[in-house]
């Protein structure tokens, strides 16, 4: 490892030094595909966020696969209702790692305004790992830009070895999460235990 | 070292071969060092679109569809050919034009086929 201080005098002197984890995370990071799909008027923003007024190719994320196979990210935009949960889940199984989530808006994180209606998920983290969550209804361009560099930034610091290391880089993490059934009522099971569990109940006296 | 003439060509097809290995090599050593491969029924489904894949992609196809086959080849290709040679048919000679014909004649033979076996019959 060199010291930190060696490196910004070597980088002042035109010298660029790196190792391979910054390099590794620096590919990673600079071209991040996302899967071209769109749920609801989220996905108008979206598409807004690729045109040429914010033009979300200038973190390198502008080219939308129409294949999973081919995407490393998945941007979650707009209502999951419960009939789409399955093929969401589904389709981020079928993404090749290392792959990341972006939850676009609150009907995506929570539900909206339909958490208390019969039809729809109330945030699809119940399901999928979510790295970033972008509140709003539907959230600004600049918002979902937001949410890309903080994604950004959090993939430039995983390290490449090490307990803290990332679930692609770790045989133990699973690489398919269980798809959920239509069961009777609700979706079976209605969440991911290992992922997210309803939070405690308790009587206020 | 005289090694001949044509010794560069040799040299070549191991850089050309090695280009095309390292990358793979590389590739495999990556996977082989950090990045576990991780497979699962889902990753390794059909279809893409999010639904549960039905079938194998192993299917067969009914041979009947050769019909359709002919009937495309009558039409689509009469309508290709013929739309230029109407467009340039006052400044073509008679040989263009018997060979045209001809051209033709062998698309109807299929048409007329088609209809002795009864599949262009109204029902």
């Amino acid at each position: 490892m060199i010291d930190e201080g060696l490196r910004t005098e070597l980088s002042r002197q035109g010298v660029v030094t790196t190792t391979l984890q910054e390099l590794y995370n620096w590919g990673r990071k600079s071209s991040l595909w996302p899967l071209q799909f769109g749920l609801a008027c989220c996905a108008i923003e979206m598409i807004a966020t690729s045109m040429a007024r914010f033009d979300i190719a200038r973190f390198g994320a502008e080219v939308f696969r129409p294949s999973p196979r081919q995407a490393d990210l998945m941007i979650v935009a707009g209502t999951v209702t419960k009939k789409m949960a399955p093929q969401i889940v589904r389709l981020y199984n079928q993404m090749p790692e290392p792959k990341y989530v972006i939850a676009m808006g609150v009907c995506a994180i929570s539900g909206g305004p339909f958490k208390e209606g019969y039809n729809v998920l109330k945030g699809i983290d119940r399901y999928i790992p979510v790295d970033v969550h972008i509140p709003g209804c539907p959230p600004r361009p600049e918002a979902l830009l937001q949410a890309l560099m903080t994604l950004q930034d959090k993939i430039d610091k995983q390290p490449l070895t090490g307990d803290n290391r990332p679930p692609h880089l770790d045989a133990s993490a699973p690489g398919e999460f269980p798809i959920p059934a239509f069961g009777q009522h609700d979706l079976e099971p209605p969440n991911n235990p290992a992922l997210w569990q309803p939070p405690p109940m308790t009587r206020a006296e | 070292m005289n090694l001949g003439p044509y010794s560069f060509l040799a040299l070549f097809a191991v850089a050309g071969v090695a280009f095309a290995i390292a990358p793979l090599a590389l590739a495999w050593l990556w996977a082989r060092v950090f990045s576990p491969r991780k497979s699962g029924p889902s990753k390794n489904a059909n279809y893409e679109c999010g639904l549960d894949s039905q079938a194998t992609g192993w299917v067969q196809f009914q041979s009947e569809y050769y019909l359709y086959g002919i009937v495309f080849l009558v039409f689509d290709v009469e309508v290709v050919f013929l739309l230029p040679f109407a467009a340039a048919f006052k400044g073509l000679s008679a040989g263009a034009c018997v060979a045209m014909l001809i051209f033709v004649l062998l698309l109807v033979e299929g048409l007329v086929w088609l209809c002795v076996k009864g599949v262009v019959a109204r029902k």
